[in-house]
């Protein structure tokens, strides 16, 4: 009787579901977990780790290896919120495979207003590398978390619309123009050779797409191509767009 | 499996994939009767997670030396008991419906085995199980639940024949 006690015993021995390695290789991070949300530039897979986001993704150019799953609760309603506002807020980001120089530009480049552009030379000049232009530039193209750290928000130095990583430079003008940023103006502005604009009222001059800039009437208006010959004309940057970096 | 601790001690990311592969049925089976149908399948993904955590926090040398058959199941004992008593302190909810397709890949009497474990006290069932369905040895399972091999041995022993007389009872 023990004896056929003890083969029913080891009879009960069973296998896991298949979704149990799956879960737990998501669950340390081994394999990569997405989810799909809806952006202006369509769908986008928000790739994660149990740390946080790893990379956002046309849905269509998602990663083979990963694995479509839900975010981890304690932070996954916050997605929605990070991908429609343009900034990581509270969001966790996983950015462990990232350069600490790339990085910090990616912290800066998350504090540009919605509905406003930068320069990669502004970016530089804020992070105190004023000569690091092009390896800003290399650090937006392979920022991972487009849309969240809102890199359609820095433009070229000469002030034009420039390149996208996420599907080409027009899902750049389609999230500009998502959040008013206009950007055929900006590119008008660009064209003339306009940089900065001043009020005379307030004495200050902003980049073209600061929200201060925008309110100033056209009777107020002073245009410039560097910012020496706005300070030379007896006008301060503005505290709110950093016009110098 | 010393050849699985010394790649964990190597590598961590790269062999933990197989340490998962070797131990899931292991620990399935055992929670799968320790902690009931509902319950197995997120204990046992969550044991392996507090493994991977744990050994990402040993030197090589304490990995290297891992007995872990046994040690695996330190964590799966002590994760099922907090999540007992966490039950307890909650209002247990209603089964759900979909949990039915599980117990239909189980074997016909496995329902009835669950009943006649659940009539032993929990070191008993506990030592029964680890020996029987798992099939730890009497060490691997003294190490797991701190329990002297001879206690252990005895709860073996005595959970068996309570079995038996279960049985005979049944007829």
């Amino acid at each position: 009787m023990t004896e056929y006690i003890e083969d029913a015993l080891e009879g009960l021995r069973s296998s896991p579901p298949n979704s149990t390695r799956t879960a737990v290789e998501l669950g340390v991070g081994l394999l990569p977990g997405y989810a799909r949300y809806e952006a202006p530039v369509g769908e986008v897979a928000v790739v994660f780790t149990p740390e946080g986001v790893r990379s956002v993704r046309l849905a269509s150019e998602v990663d083979p290896r990963a694995v479509e799953a839900r975010p981890p609760r304690a932070w996954a309603g916050r997605i929605p919120r990070a991908l429609e506002e343009g900034r990581p807020g509270d969001l966790p980001l996983d950015l462990r495979t990232v350069t600490d120089f790339r990085r910090q530009v990616l912290q800066v480049a998350a504090t540009i207003p919605r509905g406003e552009v930068r320069s990669y030379g502004w970016l530089a000049r804020r992070i105190g590398k004023p000569q690091a232009t092009r390896a800003v530039g290399s650090a937006m193209a392979t920022n991972p978390v487009p849309l969240i750290v809102p890199c359609h928000r820095v433009v070229r130095s000469d002030g034009h619309i420039g390149a996208y990583s996420l599907g080409g430079p027009d899902n750049k003008w389609t999230l500009l123009r998502h959040e008013g940023a206009e950007p055929d103006q900006l590119e008008d502005l660009a064209a003339s050779g306009v940089r900065y604009l001043a009020s005379d009222t307030t004495g200050v001059f902003c980049v073209p797409s600061c929200h201060h800039a925008r309110r100033i009437t056209s009777a107020h208006l002073h245009t410039f191509r560097l910012d020496t010959e706005a300070t030379a004309a007896g006008y301060r940057p503005c505290q709110s767009c950093h016009p110098l970096g | 499996m010393d050849d699985l601790c010394r790649r964990l001690a190597t590598d961590l990311d790269a062999g933990f994939p197989d340490l998962v592969e070797h131990l899931s049925s292991d620990v399935y089976s055992g929670l799968r009767r320790l902690a009931g149908p509902s319950e197995a399948e997120d204990l046992t993904q969550e044991t392996f997670i507090r493994a991977y955590r744990a050994l990402a926090g040993y030197d090589p040398d304490r990995i290297r030396s891992l007995q872990l058959r046994g040690w695996i199941w330190t964590i799966a004992l002590n994760l099922g008991r907090n999540h007992a008593r966490d039950r307890a302190r909650r209002p247990t909810p209603v089964e759900l419906e979909d949990r039915l397709g599980v117990e239909d890949a189980e074997p016909p009497d496995s329902r009835a085995w669950d009943r006649r474990l659940s009539a032993l006290s929990s070191p008993q069932r506990r030592a029964v199980v680890l020996r029987h369905v798992v099939g730890l040895d009497y060490d691997e399972i003294a190490r797991a639940t701190g329990r002297a091999v001879g206690t252990v041995k005895s709860d073996v022993h005595r959970g068996l024949e309570r079995l038996r007389r279960l049985m005979e009872e049944e007829g």
